[in-house]
């Protein structure tokens, strides 16, 4: 075997090797995470999933305020972090394309998502929660002001760069000849963006809005500094909660008995299952979106 | 060919993988067996850590024998125990019959400081409040809403209470204060003891959670009319507003170091597993408990050298004599002298290969 060959079939070794490697991870830990929480589903079927008791201390376990808390915190985050990414990935894609302002506005973004999330929950702590709570006590509301809204808020914050950073990079990405086309026809500024810029790069806005998503889901300590860690379903966004993630985290260094301990990890498995089932209809959406969009 | 390759690529990483952990296996279980023993192994409860880490460097200092003690929580110092993965645990509740039954050999506990848990508000003007155990279950079942309560106004007669809701604070992680606390209102409290129970993580009717003292002193600091429970040591450091507690005597008693140690005088059993909540002494604060270490009686498992189980029993006798000095500066109560009686004899019934163990005290 001469040396090149040699060389060639290593390289394609090594690859293969890391791509299995990294196959191997997630399904070695849903593996874990099936073979650990075993007791839980023999103990509560899928009870587990709509009973709405948390009880270590009568071994009751139910996911229901959990799950609702990450879901709804979640998606609530994304809307309203929807805006601002999207309108921050517009202005430095098409205004602001290079010079001081546009530098200072990406690198803030960039910021934002380099910034540790318990500094996160430690503003939200210290300068949102009192905000909620003034316009609690304004409304006549209990004045908490940890809430699945402050949760939310935050979250909203930690996300907008992931959400833009993927929207900017595919609309920049957009050949100039098409947007070209569309002025010399006479369209406005305001036309182009609207009828080429997003419809052509709305499988990476999509994509964006994934990955904040799944950003948003599994986030933990900003999450349990401002959530109130309340383990009952809540009935308004001002009501604190719990998210599993946050739950998890509490709750897993002092959980002795089995069953308990079991059903925490039920807990991860099925923040992974509800991660990966949204990954996956994004993906199916995402697909939808490149057929109709990109048509070149 | 490729494929044939990639497999055996993945066989030699997960071999190598195996090589690899049981290698580290073969020399944790050796270490022991080395004739100069320098590091003892501890984990367990997170309350005491500030107290023992002081200790055990004094400790080194004098002996040259380090403790590495990891504050991963009770439950976690039960389970590397269990494991016998350490040469001892610390955990603030003693293990119940039931989990001293699956343990593989008699495990004995001796109490090394006392802590207690208070109860911190936060109200306009910042009053001295007293409270009944009657008051304090109501409100953290839920049932008393508002401080102006006909029941806290009846034992606070001299101070003008709000017409304030109260919020109720209360940990969101698995804890030993939550633990003291809760098995302290099972135990006064006949109606918590049905809705709610003793543990460490509950089922709690109200309030909010937040993580660890500095979460729960949090919550109680930023929110008009909240309540909530730290550990004794926290309020002190952070000069927080404590309620005096009523207890079994009917007296009142504000939560001090002394007010601890003297609640521990009742008559203990002999392994020292006791709840010490509610206390019979006539001085005694109330919600006060234990912190214990635990070990295994047989010391002669996994390999362990006769050398290695007397450094261990020096350090347990340590900590219990000379290094019940260092609780005090850092707000643990001390042990009283009958606590100390107790674990003597438990240090000392310590056996290796069935025969009692002698060290240097």
């Amino acid at each position: 075997m001469n040396k090149e060959i040699f060389s060639e079939k290593a390289f394609k070794l090594i690859l293969k090797g890391t791509g299995i490697v990294i196959f191997m991870i997630p399904a070695l830990l849903l593996v874990t995470l099936i073979v650990q929480s075993v007791p839980a589903v023999r103990a509560y079927g899928a009870g587990f999933i709509f009973r709405q008791t948390w009880d270590p201390v009568r071994e009751i376990y139910g996911a229901l305020p959990f799950l609702a808390g990450t879901l709804v915190t979640s998606f609530l985050a994304l809307i309203l972090a929807f805006p601002f990414s999207f309108s921050v990935a517009l202005i430095l894609s098409e205004y602001l394309k290079e010079g001081t302002a546009a530098a200072i506005v990406k690198s803030a973004v960039e910021l934002l998502a380099g910034i540790p999330s318990v500094i996160y929950g430690f503003w939200g702590l210290l300068v949102l929660v009192p905000l909620i709570r003034k316009l609690e006590l304004a409304a006549g509301i209990p004045p908490y002001g940890v809430s699945i809204l402050a949760a939310s808020i935050i979250l909203a914050i930690m996300i907008i760069p992931y959400a833009s950073t993927i929207a900017r990079e595919v609309m920049s990405m957009i050949p100039p000849d098409i947007k070209e086309a569309a002025y010399s026809l006479g369209g406005t500024h305001w036309e182009v963006q609207r009828k080429v810029v997003i419809p052509t790069s709305y499988s990476g806005i999509f994509a964006g809005v994934l990955l904040a998503l799944g950003r948003a889901l599994g986030e933990t300590m900003a999450v349990t500094m401002v959530i109130g860690n309340t383990n009952k379903l809540f009935s308004n966004i001002f009501e604190p909660g719990n998210t599993m993630a946050s739950v998890i985290a509490n709750e897993f260094t002092e959980a002795v008995s089995d069953l308990y301990l079991s059903s925490l990890i039920e807990l991860g498995l099925l923040l992974f299952i509800v991660t990966a089932l949204i990954n996956f209809i994004g993906r199916l959406i995402i697909k939808r979106f490149e057929v109709k969009g990109a048509g070149e | 060919m490729l494929k044939k390759i990639a497999v055996i690529t993945v066989m030699l990483i997960m071999f190598t993988g195996i090589l690899f952990a049981s290698g580290k296996k073969e020399t944790s279980s050796k270490e022991p067996s080395a004739t100069k023993v320098s590091e003892l192994l501890g984990a367990g409860a997170t309350f005491p850590y500030p107290f023992y880490s002081k200790m055990f460097d004094v400790y080194h200092k004098k002996t040259g024998v380090k403790v590495n003690y990891q504050a991963i929580g009770s439950g976690g110092g039960i389970k590397q125990l269990l494991s016998k993965t350490v040469d001892f645990g610390g955990t603030d509740a003693f293990m119940k019959d039931a989990d001293l039954a699956k343990a593989d050999g008699k495990i004995l506990h001796i109490p090394t400081c006392m802590g207690a848990v208070t109860i911190t508000y936060n109200l306009q003007g910042l009053p001295a409040l007293k409270f009944t155990p009657d008051i304090i279950a109501g409100i953290f079942l839920g049932d008393i809403v508002k401080w102006n309560d006909a029941k806290i106004q009846k034992v606070n007669s001299g101070v003008t209470l709000p017409d304030e809701k109260i919020v109720v604070a209360h940990r969101s992680d698995g804890s030993g204060t939550t633990a003291i606390f809760s098995d302290y209102l099972s135990k006064v409290s006949p109606q918590w003891k049905s809705r709610v129970g003793a543990g460490k993580s509950l089922n709690w009717p109200v309030g909010l959670g937040g993580k660890g003292n500095p979460g729960v002193a949090g919550i109680v600091k930023q929110t008009p009319g909240a309540i909530g429970y730290v550990e004794l040591i926290y309020a002190l450091q952070n000069n927080m507003p404590v309620g005096q507690v009523q207890n079994q005597s009917g007296n009142y008693i504000t939560p001090s170091i002394e007010g601890v140690s003297l609640a521990a005088n009742v008559e203990l059993p002999a392994d020292t597993r006791i709840s010490i909540t509610d206390t019979p002494a006539a001085k005694g604060y109330p919600i006060s408990g234990f912190t214990w270490m635990i070990f295994y009686k047989e010391q002669n498992y996994g390999g362990r050298s006769l050398d290695r189980v007397k450094e261990l029993l020096k350090l347990l006798w340590y900590a219990e004599h000379e290094g019940q000095q260092y609780a005090e500066p850092l707000h643990y109560a001390p042990l009283p002298a009958a606590a100390v009686k107790k674990a003597e004899v438990i240090i000392n019934s310590v056996t290796f290969d069935g025969k009692p163990v002698e060290f240097d005290k």
